[in-house]
């Protein structure tokens, strides 16, 4: 097993416990808010790994490129959906979860 | 070793797609979605790598365009109550339930 095959099964063997990782985060947070950061984990560096553990097994090849495509894609498409998510969520009124709301008036 | 990253992947929209069914507000749908959306890109490319015919990464590029076109219509329905921008025929924004 050479080195670059290595490093690729370790990219996508971490990406793949990330992404577990974020669908068991947005169970476990209290709010959307929270939630928000679990989906972002999962979003972005869980991507960017198995893209680059792909990438890595491709070598130079066309399907590296359609692969930088994907990634060049995701890099800038999900945080902008992220941030509109946040920003309608805010606009419409859902209040982030204090805590004093989940622990009780402790005063 | 892909199998692997495939079943990771397939428990990650498992998971994604209990939270959009039970998820309490209308935004936490759309987050998981939106995960659900990105974890197929995820899946569609790394099953082109299983089944060694990496044309399917075209699918995979398109599917990324789709799911953020789909999340941001999704998010002005939400919030505008319709599609339109002008002010003069704009509707009540639908009654989300916050919780």
């Amino acid at each position: 097993m050479s080195v670059i095959e290595f490093l690729s099964w370790v990219c996508l063997l971490s990406g793949g416990l990330l992404g577990v990782v974020g669908g068991i985060g947005i169970h476990r947070f209290p709010d959307f808010y929270t939630r928000q950061h679990a989906v972002g984990i999962t979003d972005t560096l869980c991507a960017i790994l198995i893209l680059l553990g792909l990438g890595l097994q491709a070598g130079m090849s066309f399907a590296a490129f359609k692969l930088v495509m994907i990634f060049m894609f995701l890099f800038l498409t999900s945080p902008t959906a992220s941030h509109a998510l946040a920003n309608a969520a805010m606009h419409g009124g859902l209040k982030p979860k204090l805590d004093k709301d989940t622990c009780g008036d402790k005063s | 070793m892909f199998i692997a990253v495939s079943v990771a992947i397939l428990v990650t929209m498992g998971l994604a797609l209990a939270r959009a069914l039970m998820g309490p507000t209308v935004y936490d749908r759309i987050a998981a979605i939106n995960m659900f959306g990105t974890k197929t890109v995820l899946l569609i490319a790394v099953l082109a790598f299983l089944s060694g015919r990496t044309d399917l990464l075209d699918i995979a590029l398109v599917y990324a365009l789709i799911n953020f076109i789909s999340v941001v219509a999704v998010l002005r329905l939400v919030e505008h109550g319709n599609f339109h921008s002008s002010e003069k025929d704009k509707a009540e924004p639908l009654k989300v339930d916050h919780q």
